[in-house]
This record gives structure tokens, sequence and C-alpha cells, in this order.
């Protein structure tokens, strides 16, 4: 008895104590949306690092913040959400796509004592996030099992994708497409059937900071413009860092890629890509690849243990798995190997590269080979280095890349949104014009009847385009425009009305 | 064996000869264009967004690619006549618009499309909505303007049968088209009246191709804003075709939902037909034997049956075949370089159906030209002029 009242007291004090602990963790608390805007972490990373954050004008703040908790939809809140909103979620799990079709939102985790919001495509949902937005950051996830991509954009610049853990999340990890001006940093990614970041046919993109393994390729830059990767961790991947010119897509250059600071070490794991993508051609044991890029920048990287090689500069025709295509130069020209620190490269190289150490009369595996065409390169100190194929490389010039600093733009990407205005006028030249012409009868009515007719009265336009009825014998009946919402009849009404 | 009528039968065809004078080309540009300086402009929302490299390709709000414009009125106008004129053919039968028939998405609901003979051609008749903005043209790429593929269909044996010194013997036979020639092309024309020149009736047609503008489906409105354009399937869809498991906007790209490129994805032939090597024969170029241009999807639900050949009688059936398993139904023996975005994605088939809704988010024939009321050569309007929806 007296032994049950003692259990049942430590038990009441346990409790209170647990609730006191959890709720400290768990319960709510003032939102925890990371104080930095994505205006401001492009700025911040622009600066370079020293900047202190509050020394900027922070962004954050600027829209509502909405508060997602395990067992809601993500997506529901990103519906509600308007440009500068917050969307923060809360740990637990989440099984859903989420897709953000509009400008300036943030999708940023609440991590809490090493709970982390994740968002589990258990294998059977195709991608954890898509977005076409301007500005749209995307933080604090975890990302598990989707069988497409983790986070993917299509054509949204301004863009920060920082500081989310992925695995296993399908065929890319990170991947911005058609994108200018991003930043991809402090993320961590594993088990990816392909680039594990990838940065298709962009401009102006930083990666830095990230830690990629276990993945096909470590991080790709591919038919992208001024990009640099700096200062991460891609180990045992099939290959480590790639930049490509990869034929057949309709962006067809690849120039002005940085890749410097990096530890790209030990890139020997199996490749598992997909038979017949072009990763599936990368040979297992490299480090760093270029193909047919230009004016690529390899400087401060400590490049050690890939079995095949470290670095691998080559042409299209050398490359398996490609279709040449006459509108995209096959050749890597003006490629800069700077100091790099290389280490125990080569130990184990494919047969190809075997081939041209015969012919080269070693038995170094190389630190560095270039293959097949391409013109205007150098290399920094090639005696301190094992190479192949580069004797008509000369020595280089530049000795640092000091003098760039970033690559992300000074002014963002310019905004997207059209005003009331635009947007009647769209609407107008776009839909009625097909049918209304201004002062003759086309399939309706001409518009300066209609403005007789309507004279001061935007609304009746708007109202009578939603249900038309039928109204005069001698024309076909109008179809109905209710998919326009009443905003856009109203904005087209006016502009009707003010057509000259 | 060509077939060429007698000019007599062309006299008693043409029943009423039209006075030339009576003759007056348009001076209005057509929907979605503006005048300016007396040419024809495109006036686009897409035009106030940028695209990288200027290359027209992205996501939702993604610029287009350069378009052929700048026509006068009067070219534009004069190409609708011919596009709709049997005369332009061996035996004053068949019109562009026979094959590419305005109220089905400017294709045939034919496998492969009837020419003058009887006999099928080749291949499937594509949509010409926004084919103004596109670099190459037929199935493989071979040709790289407007002007240099109207040659194709108005020579080929098969398909209009006529030869240029014939064509144009024709045409200049015909006074209502002297007059309208000289309208459209008036520097040429100036007192003496030149004679109408090919080049003159390729730029015309041309011009009129150009002017094809489809741009403004539910999707588009979607993609400058408007949240409620597409139902919820579309969405669902949307998301599936972007997705990097189907990959179809990776080859079907926005804003026009082709990236223009040669792609060797292995879509089989109708039962019976050979191979068709596609662009490998024209490029030169062995591995992109089997290679078509990845066509446009913007009007494709009304452009049934699918493909290169029409092998696909549904838009289902097309968009199963990209989970069917890469190189499915390449012929046994034939060696296919497949394009690397060609994979196993294992779409349910609600995903298929998805696929299916979206595509239909893409129709719009909203700016369909008016056929002419009468035609120049006096001959009868082919039976396909018919536009839908209009009540006469
Ligand atoms: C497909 C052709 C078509 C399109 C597109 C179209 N209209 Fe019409 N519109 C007509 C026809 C035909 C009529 C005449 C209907 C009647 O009299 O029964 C008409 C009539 C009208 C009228 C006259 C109503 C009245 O009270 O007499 C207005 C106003 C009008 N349209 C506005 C618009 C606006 C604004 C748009 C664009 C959002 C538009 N229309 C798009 C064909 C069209
Ligand atoms: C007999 C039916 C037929 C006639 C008549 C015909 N076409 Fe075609 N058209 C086709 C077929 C079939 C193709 C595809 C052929 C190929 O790719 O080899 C085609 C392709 C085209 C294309 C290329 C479109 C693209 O996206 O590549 C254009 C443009 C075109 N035709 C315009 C015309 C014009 C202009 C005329 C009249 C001068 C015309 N066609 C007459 C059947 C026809
Ligand atoms: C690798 C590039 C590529 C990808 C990825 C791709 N397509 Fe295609 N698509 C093509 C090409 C090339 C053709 C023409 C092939 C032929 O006719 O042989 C085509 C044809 C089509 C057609 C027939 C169009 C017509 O007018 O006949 C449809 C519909 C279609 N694709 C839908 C899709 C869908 C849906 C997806 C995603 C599941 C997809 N495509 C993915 C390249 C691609």
């Amino acid at each position: 008895m007296k032994k049950s009242v003692l259990t049942g007291i430590v038990l009441i004090a346990l409790a209170a104590w647990a609730g006191y602990w959890y709720g400290n963790r768990h319960g709510p608390r003032p939102p925890a949306v990371a104080a930095r805007s994505t205006a401001d972490t492009l700025a911040i990373a622009r600066q370079g690092a020293g900047i202190a954050a509050d020394s900027l004008p922070s962004g954050a703040g600027s829209g509502k913040v909405i508060t997602v908790t395990a067992g809601h939809s993500i997506q529901d809140a990103v519906l509600k959400a308007q440009p500068g909103d917050t969307v923060q979620i809360m740990p637990g799990r989440y099984s859903e796509t989420v897709y953000i079709d509009k400008d300036g939102i943030a999708l940023v985790g609440v991590i809490r004592g090493g709970d982390w919001p994740t968002l589990d495509g258990e294998g059977k949902r195709n991608d954890a996030v898509l977005y076409s937005g301007n500005g749209i950051r995307v933080e604090n996830l975890k990302i598990v099992n989707y069988k497409g991509n983790a986070i993917m954009g299509q054509a949204g610049n301004n863009f920060v994708i920082r500081h989310n853990w992925i695995a296993n999340a399908g065929v890319y990890g990170i991947f911005p497409e058609f994108a200018q001006n991003g930043l991809i940093e402090y993320n961590t990614l594993t088990g990816i059937e392909d680039a594990a970041i990838y940065v298709g046919m962009s401009d102006n993109i930083e990666v830095a900071h990230n830690e990629v393994h276990g993945n096909v390729a470590g991080i790709e830059a591919e038919n992208s413009r001024h990009v640099i990767i700096e200062h991460n961790l891609a180990y045992d991947n099939a290959g480590g860092i790639l930049t490509f010119i990869t034929p057949g897509l309709p962006i067809k250059t690849a120039f002005d890629v940085v890749i410097r600071g990096n530890f790209v070490v030990a890139n020997n794991h199996k490749n598992f890509g997909a038979p017949g993508s072009i990763v599936s051609g990368v040979p297992s044991g490299t480090g760093i690849i270029v193909m047919a890029a230009d004016d690529v920048i390899i400087e401060n990287n400590l490049i050690r243990d890939n079995k095949n090689a470290g670095i691998i500069v080559s042409d299209h025709k050398s490359f398996a798995n490609i279709t040449p295509d006459p509108e995209s130069d096959p050749n890597p020209d003006r490629v800069q190997v700077l100091r790099n620190l290389f280490a125990d490269n080569g130990t184990d190289p494919i047969k190809e590269i075997k081939a041209l150490m015969l012919a080269a009369l070693t038995r170094e595996g190389p630190d560095l080979v270039a293959v097949g065409g391409g013109s205007g390169s150098c290399v920094a100190d090639r005696d301190a280095i094992k190479w192949l194929g580069i004797g008509s490389w000369s020595s280089c010039s530049r000795t640092d890349t000091h003098d760039i600093s970033t690559y992300l733009l000074d002014k963002p990407a310019p905004p997207r949104v059209l005003s009331a205005e635009d947007r009647g006028k769209l609407v107008y030249s776009s839909v009625c014009a097909g049918c209304h012409a201004y002062n003759v009868r086309m399939i309706g009515p001409p518009t300066q009847i209609l403005q007789v007719l309507y004279a001061g009265n935007p609304q009746g336009i708007a109202d009578y385009i939603a249900h038309p009825v039928k109204k005069r014998d001698d024309f076909p009946p109008m179809p109905p425009q209710a998919h326009l919402s009443s905003d856009l009849r109203l904005a087209v009404a006016k502009y009707m009305l003010s057509l000259k | 064996m060509r077939l060429r009528l007698p000019a007599w039968i062309y006299a008693a065809l043409i029943c009423a000869p039209a006075q030339a004078g009576s003759w007056r080309l348009s001076e209005q540009c057509p929907p979605s264009f503006e005048k300016r300086d007396s040419r024809c402009f495109l006036h686009s929302n897409y035009q106030q967004y940028a695209s990288l490299t200027g290359a027209g390709v992205g996501g939702l709000k993604t610029g287009l690619p350069p378009l052929r414009d700048g026509f006068t009125p009067q070219q534009i106008d004069l190409g609708r006549y011919l596009f709709f004129d049997p005369v332009l053919s061996a035996n004053g039968r068949l019109a562009c618009v026979s094959c590419h028939v305005p109220s089905q998405g400017f294709s045939d609901h034919r496998v492969h499309s009837i020419g003058i003979d009887g006999r099928a051609v080749r291949r499937n008749a594509p949509s010409l909505w926004n084919a103004g903005f596109l670099k190459r043209f037929f199935w493989d790429g071979r040709a790289h303007s407007l002007e240099e593929q109207a040659q194709g269909p108005l020579y080929n044996a098969a398909e209009m049968g006529n030869r240029p010194e014939a064509l144009l013997k024709t045409l200049n036979g015909i006074p209502a088209y002297r007059e309208l020639f000289a309208q459209a092309f008036p520097a040429a024309g100036s007192a003496a009246r030149a004679p109408i020149a090919a080049a003159q009736v390729y730029q015309a047609l041309a011009a009129f191709e150009a002017s094809l503008i489809s741009l403004n489906s539910r999707y588009d409105f979607y993609a400058q804003g408007v949240a409620d354009a597409l139902t919820p399937h579309e969405l669902e869809g949307l998301n599936i075709f972007r997705s990097f498991v189907a990959r179809c906007a990776e080859c079907h790209t926005p804003p026009l939902f082709t990236n223009q490129q040669i792609a060797v994805i292995g879509m089989p032939e109708p039962r019976g037909q050979p191979f068709d090597p596609g662009a490998g024969p024209p490029s030169g170029e062995p591995l992109l034997r089997g290679g078509f241009k990845v066509p446009s999807l913007r009007n494709a639900a009304l452009t049934a049956p699918y493909g290169h050949g029409g092998q696909f009688a549904t838009l289902r059936e097309t968009v199963a075949f990209y989970t069917g398993g890469r190189g499915h139904a390449v012929p046994a023996g034939e060696h296919l370089q497949l394009h690397w975005h060609i994979w196993e994605p294992r779409l349910s088939p609600t995903e298929l159906d998805r696929l299916v809704d979206f595509i239909g988010a893409l129709t719009d024939q909203s700016f369909l030209p008016t056929p002419p009321a009468a035609l120049p050569s006096g001959l009868p309007l082919p039976p396909e002029s018919k536009r839908d929806g209009e009540s006469s």
C-alpha cells in the first residue's frame, strides 16, 4: 500500500518532469523561423563570409508565418501562402509532393532536439518539392525515399536551398533547372542514383559547403554558365564533381565554372546509375570530370584516393553513351588546372586509361588525364603531378581565383509579376481579340460597339462574359469565360473599355 | 506517275473565274498580333519573361523562342488563301488544308496522310499550331525554315505532286492571284506587275503558318498565375509531367512543350510498316538513327493518332509507351542509342490517366483562322476547311 503510494508520487513527479521536458522540446513555442530571408541569404553569400548578418536589412518577418504540424498538409499551407510568407514545418513525418508555383515562398523546417520534419516519399511518390516561382527557399528538411528528386526547380530564379538532409531520394537530390541566381549550401546527400546536386541548364549558381557521398555523382553542373562549386566534401561516389556539356539539350553551352577548395576523396563507389543514363558512363573511381565544358578552373582542391583518376578532361567522342549534337561544341577548351593537392589517385584505372599509360610508358595512374580534342588548356606545376595526355597544355598564367569572389548576381533576376492593367491586356489580346476586333466585325461584335453598350460599366462586362447569354441572331454564342477569376474578368473589362 | 490535269479541265473546274480587282487582302493582323509599321508582331504575355540563353525553354514563366513574325497582314492573308486552295496541287484536288485540318488541330485523323494519288504518304501529319517558333521541320528535322519545308509537300509526288514551273504557270494564269500577290508584295509588283515568283508563294505560306498561335490554353492561365485554371486532376498531371520520374518536361519543355531537339526514343511503327530511320539519314549521324524531333504537345488532344507513324490511336496508348520499358518497341536487329531520359519510370495506370488529363489542358484553338469565303482559283473549298464551332 505504502509502496504503491510512493510509486504513485514518483510517477506523478516523473510525469510532470517529463511533461515539462517534452513541452520544452516539442511544445508550442514562438515561431522558430530562420531569421534570414532568401534575399539576405543570397546577399550574404555574394559578399562572402565575414559579413555580419545583422548588418543587412532583414527580410524575415516581411510576411506571415504559417505553421504546419505533422498530420497536416504542407501543400495546403503553400496554397494559402502569399509571396513573402514562410511555411514553417514542425518536426514529424509528412508524405506528400509539395509544389510551389508562386513567388517568394520559404519552406523552412524546425528541428527540435534532433527531430527533423521529414518528407517521406515511401518509395512511391515522385518528388518531394517542385517549384517554379522566383525567390523560393527550402531549408531544414529531411527528405527520404522519393523516386524522382528531393528538390527540383524549373525556371525558379533567386533561390536558396540550404541545410537539408537528403537520403535515397531518387534520381537527383537537389536539381535546379533553367534557373538563374541561386545558392545551394550546407546540405548533406546520399544514395542518389544520378547526381546528388545537379545544376542543369542554369546560370549564376553557387554550390558550397555540402557533403555528398554514396551517390553515382556527387555534384554536377551541366550545360550551365557561371557556376562556383566550392568547399564541398565529395567522397565515396562513383564520380565526385562533374561539369559537362551534354549534347542534345536545348541549352548548348557550359563555361566559367570554378571548382575550388573541395575535398574530393575516395570516390570509388560502384556506379549504380540507370542503364543508358549519361552518368552510367562515369568510370567509378574518378574525382573530377570535365566533359566538353569551357573555361573551367580547378583550384585548391584536395583530390585523394580516387582509384581511376584524379581529374579527367574529356571530349564527347571519348565518353560513353554520348550521341553527338552538331549544335554543341564537343571539345573542352581553356581548362585551367591550378594548384591542387593530389595523392594516391589512379591506383586502379580503367582499361582506356591503362592503354594511355602503356603508350606513355608509365605505370603510374594519373592525377590528371586529358583525352580527345580541346585547346587552350593549362596546368600549374605539372612536374608535381602524375599526368597523361596534357603534353600540349601550357603552364597557367593565372595563379589563383581571388578575383572571382562570386557569380551570384548583384541585382536578382527580375520579378515576373503582372500589374492589374497588364493582366487585363493579357487576357484581352490573348483571348478576346481572337473574336473581337476594334472596329470590324470578326466572330463577335466590334469592341467599339461594346464600349458604347457598356460605357462606365466594366462590372457589367465582367458578369456577362462569365455566363454569356445569346443576344444577337446574326452572331454565334460567345463561349463562357468563367474559368477566369472575377478579378481577371474585371481587369479585362476595364481594358476593353479603355481601348482606343 | 504524277497526275497532271490539262488546262481545259482547270477551266471547267473553275466555276466562277474570279474578277481581278474584286479581291482585297486584309489590312488587319490576325489575333495575338499587333500592327506596327504595317507589319504584324506577336503580342503574348510570355514575351515579358526571359529565357536562359534565349532558348525559349524552361518552366511556367519562361519566354518563347524567337517567332518568325514581322510579315504584313496582306502576306499573311495571301498565305491563308494559298493554304486552303487545292490549285497548288498537280490535279487541283489537294490543298495544304486537306491534311492539316483546322478543326483537327491542323493535323488529320489518319495514321498516314493521303496524297493526291490516293495513296498514303510515309508519315503522320503534324499539327501546325505555333510552327513559326520552330527551327526545324518535319519529323526528322530535315528542313530548316517554313519556306524550305513548303517545297516538300508541294513537289513531293506522293503529296501534292506539283512542279515549280507548273505551279507558277497555274498561279500566273489566275488574274485574282496576280492581283493578290501584287497587294502582298507591292515592291515586286509595281506598274508592270511582275509575274508571281516561287519564293513569294513560300513566303506567303510561311507568313500564314507563323500566324497560327495557340498560347491561351487553361494551362497558360495557370502558368500566368491564375491558380484555379486547372482541375485537380490536371494539376496532378502537371506534377507528374514535370517530375523526374516521368521526365516529360525534359523533352516536351514549356512554354512550347517541345525542346526542339532530335531524340531517339524508340517509338514503334504501325504494324507491318518498315522501320523508319528518322533523322539518321538526313543528319548523316549514325547515332541519330531512329531519332525524331520532339513534337509540341499543344493541342495534342485534337490530333490523334500519334507518333511519326501514327501508330498510337489514343493519347493514353502514347503515354503508356513511356512506361513499357526502355527499348521495348525497338525491332529486333536494330541497335539504337536511346535517349538517356528514356528509362523505367513505372508509371501507374492512374498516373497515365492524369498525364492524359494534363495534356488535355494544353488545348487552345481560340484563334482558328477564318476559312476564305471563296478561293481565288474559283475551285471549291476542300471539305476539311470548315471551322469547328462556327455556325454558318
Ligand atoms: C470565341 C469567340 C469569342 C471570344 C474568345 C470572346 N467573345 Fe465576346 N462575344 C462573342 C460573340 C459571338 C458575341 C455575341 C454574342 C451574342 O450577341 O449572342 C460576343 C459578345 C460579347 C459582348 C457583348 C455582350 C452584350 O451584352 O451584347 C461582350 C461585352 C464581350 N463579348 C466581351 C468579351 C470579352 C471581354 C472577351 C474576352 C475575355 C470575349 N468577349 C471573348 C465571341 C467571343
Ligand atoms: C498529303 C497530306 C499533306 C499535305 C497536302 C500537306 N502536308 Fe504538310 N505534312 C504532312 C505530313 C505527313 C507531314 C510530316 C512529313 C514528315 O515529317 O516527313 C507534314 C509536315 C508539315 C510541316 C512540318 C511541321 C513540323 O512540325 O515539322 C509543315 C510546316 C507543313 N507540313 C506544312 C504544309 C503546307 C504549307 C502544305 C501545303 C503547301 C502542306 N503541309 C501540305 C502532310 C501533308
Ligand atoms: C527523350 C525525350 C522525350 C521524353 C522524355 C518524352 N518524350 Fe514524348 N516524344 C518525344 C519524341 C522524340 C516524340 C516523337 C517520337 C516518334 O514519333 O517516334 C514524342 C512523342 C510524344 C507524343 C506524340 C505526339 C504527337 O503529336 O504525335 C506524346 C503524346 C508524348 N510524346 C508525350 C510524352 C509524355 C506524356 C512523356 C512523359 C511520360 C514524354 N512524352 C516524354 C520525346 C520525348
